[in-house]
């Protein structure tokens, strides 16, 4: 049992690991290894991939674009999202509950919904193009997301804390950010983290609502198809380096990545 | 208890006003177009409901409709169940814990287009490693060119993409069952499936509903992986309804039918949302 057990659990984890593996395989090849013949490692692993997205602006702007946008839009997220989080958590107003249905609704609306009107708003205030447009369009599935998540860190702290801290004569902004705040730090980081995520996943709208100026990476990568074919090593590059974000913080997320795209409620 | 305070909604009020600024503002451009002809800024006139009339008697909309149907559906029957089992599967305690936990995320943080990426890649007979197996097994098996291989090139990327999620939640909902409850069925020497039939599939039914809904609502919505692996070709074998949308507002500028195809498109996501909202929050009343 215990061992049929592993055996699943490895075929498994190697059907999620040999497709990732074969995008870094790709990445450290010359496109002439890549069209010559298949091989399972690099024969002669080269950099230069990686060296055309560190060094072309077209490359590392898209980068910078996309960073934008998304840090932009992940602060205005939590900046939003905490103090009506908090207000979920502990208080009954009126149309609590429709407003916390109508929040999901927005996380669960497809995007292309609001493709156009997204396009002809921020093209009649002037924002097209730029990243701010990016960031203010991303809110509508990222603050949902942001309040349903922080909610879920909120209702785990008990009650009693509030109190004890209006007792002692805190006011309301003074207890959040001495006293509340730091007791859901690690709530924050994931909420954080989930708005970075899916603010730096998204396609759709990042592409329509920019051009050239704040092209973002995702953009760039469906457009490296050139006269001579596409280039796969690059292409392979910047899929990795894409990546990389989510790698780097997944050791510190691991026990919460259920719980952030469960939107809280696990 | 909470307590009542109406106060609590200038708490809110940020959210709101955010909010309402990038969903209700569009949602009520979407259904002035939708109910205009407009020719330019200029002229345009009422046409009252005939654009619903004609995007409901549309091909476009029936096929990706039935198509996302057939999709959705084949999503949820592969993944939950595989979802389960590779959650049972898990180690429970030791080195193995964190190592699966870390290694089942990782294809839920691969941004989307990525994963486009990765499956075109591997999928092609000449450079991919996928490709290049089935066609070297004697299979031929080409999803530019072929439907049925597309439609499931772009079935498996979807379950190599989330099936982690189902896991990962099921992981989490099994962790919470006590060991009394196992101990009892040793006493009792129940089978395996008891066990599974009656101590852990009812403690996964909240965690279950949240999984279906979540895969179900993004698999509605999906665009991006299947944009980028086929572009919802060949033919249309792949396009699905974010896409047929997609190219009818902004590949043909066709505002009229592609605002009342949004507002239909939208009301089947608000009933099925609502129907989830609604199983929830009772199954949270309840404790």
């Amino acid at each position: 049992m215990r061992l049929r057990k592993s055996l699943v659990m490895l075929v498994y984890l190697l059907f999620v690991l040999v497709p990732i593996y074969w995008l870094v395989n790709m990445s450290f090849k010359s496109n002439r290894e890549i069209l010559g013949g298949l091989s399972l490692w690099p024969t002669a692993p080269t950099l230069d991939n990686y060296r055309v997205i560190f060094t072309e602006p077209t490359w590392y702007m898209s980068y910078l674009n996309s960073l934008s946008y998304v840090s932009m839009n992940m602060l205005i997220s939590l900046l939003v999202a905490l103090p009506a989080a908090y207000a979920f958590s502990r208080y009954r107003f009126l149309g609590d509950r429709h407003m916390f249905f109508w929040l999901l609704t927005n996380r669960m609306a497809p995007p292309a919904v609001f493709l156009l009107p997204f396009f002809q708003l921020y093209s009649a205030v002037g924002l097209f193009d730029t990243p701010i447009a990016v960031a203010l369009a991303h809110c509508l599935f990222n603050v949902p997301l942001a309040v349903w998540i922080l909610e879920g860190f909120m209702s785990s702290v008990p009650k009693e804390i509030d109190e004890t801290a209006y007792i002692d004569g805190y006011t309301f902004p003074k207890f959040f950010i001495r006293i509340f705040l730091p007791m859901i730090r690690p709530g924050i980081g994931v909420t954080a983290f989930f708005c970075f995520m899916f603010s730096w996943v998204e396609l759709l709208l990042a592409r329509t609502l920019t051009s050239v100026d704040a092209k973002p990476i995702v953009a760039q990568m469906t457009r490296t198809v050139s006269a001579s074919g596409i280039d796969w090593g690059v292409l392979a590059a910047a899929g990795v380096v894409a990546l990389l974000p989510g790698i780097a913080v997944i050791y510190f997320v691991r026990n919460h990545v259920a719980k952030g795209f469960a939107l809280g409620r696990v | 208890m909470k307590t009542y305070n109406n106060k609590a909604w200038w708490l809110v009020l940020p959210v709101f006003v955010l909010v309402a600024f990038s969903a209700i503002i569009p949602m009520m451009t979407v259904v002035n177009y939708s109910v205009q002809d407009i020719f330019d800024p200029s002229t345009r006139y009422f046409v009252g409901t005939e654009w619903y009339r004609e995007i409901l008697a549309d091909p476009r909309l029936h096929d990706s409709l039935v198509r996302q149907f057939i999709y959705s559906f084949c999503v949820l029957a592969i993944e939950v169940p595989l979802g389960i089992v590779v959650a049972l599967s898990m180690p429970r305690r030791g080195l193995g814990v964190p190592f699966s936990l870390i290694l089942l995320s990782l294809p839920l943080l691969v941004p989307w287009n990525v994963v486009g990426t990765i499956w075109q890649i591997i999928g092609r007979e000449d450079i991919g490693l996928y490709g290049w197996i089935l066609n070297s097994l004697g299979l031929d098996y080409n999803y530019a060119s072929n439907p049925r291989d597309a439609w499931i090139t772009v079935l498996v990327m979807d379950v190599w993409h989330w099936t982690s999620l189902v896991a990962l939640l099921c992981y989490s909902g099994l962790r919470s069952i006590p060991d009394v409850y196992y101990q009892a069925a040793r006493i009792d020497r129940a089978s395996h499936w008891a066990v599974f039939r009656f101590i852990q599939l009812p403690k996964l039914k909240n965690v279950l509903l949240i999984a279906v809904m979540l895969r179900f609502m993004d698999s509605f919505m999906i665009y991006t992986e299947p944009f980028v692996l086929t572009g919802g070709g060949p033919g249309t074998a792949t396009t699905f309804l974010s896409q047929t949308l997609t190219q009818m507002a902004l590949g043909q500028f066709d505002l009229g039918r592609a605002a009342a195809f949004s507002l239909i498109y939208f009301l089947i996501i608000l009933l099925v949302t609502w129907v989830f909202y609604t199983a929830m929050t009772h199954n949270d009343d309840k404790g």
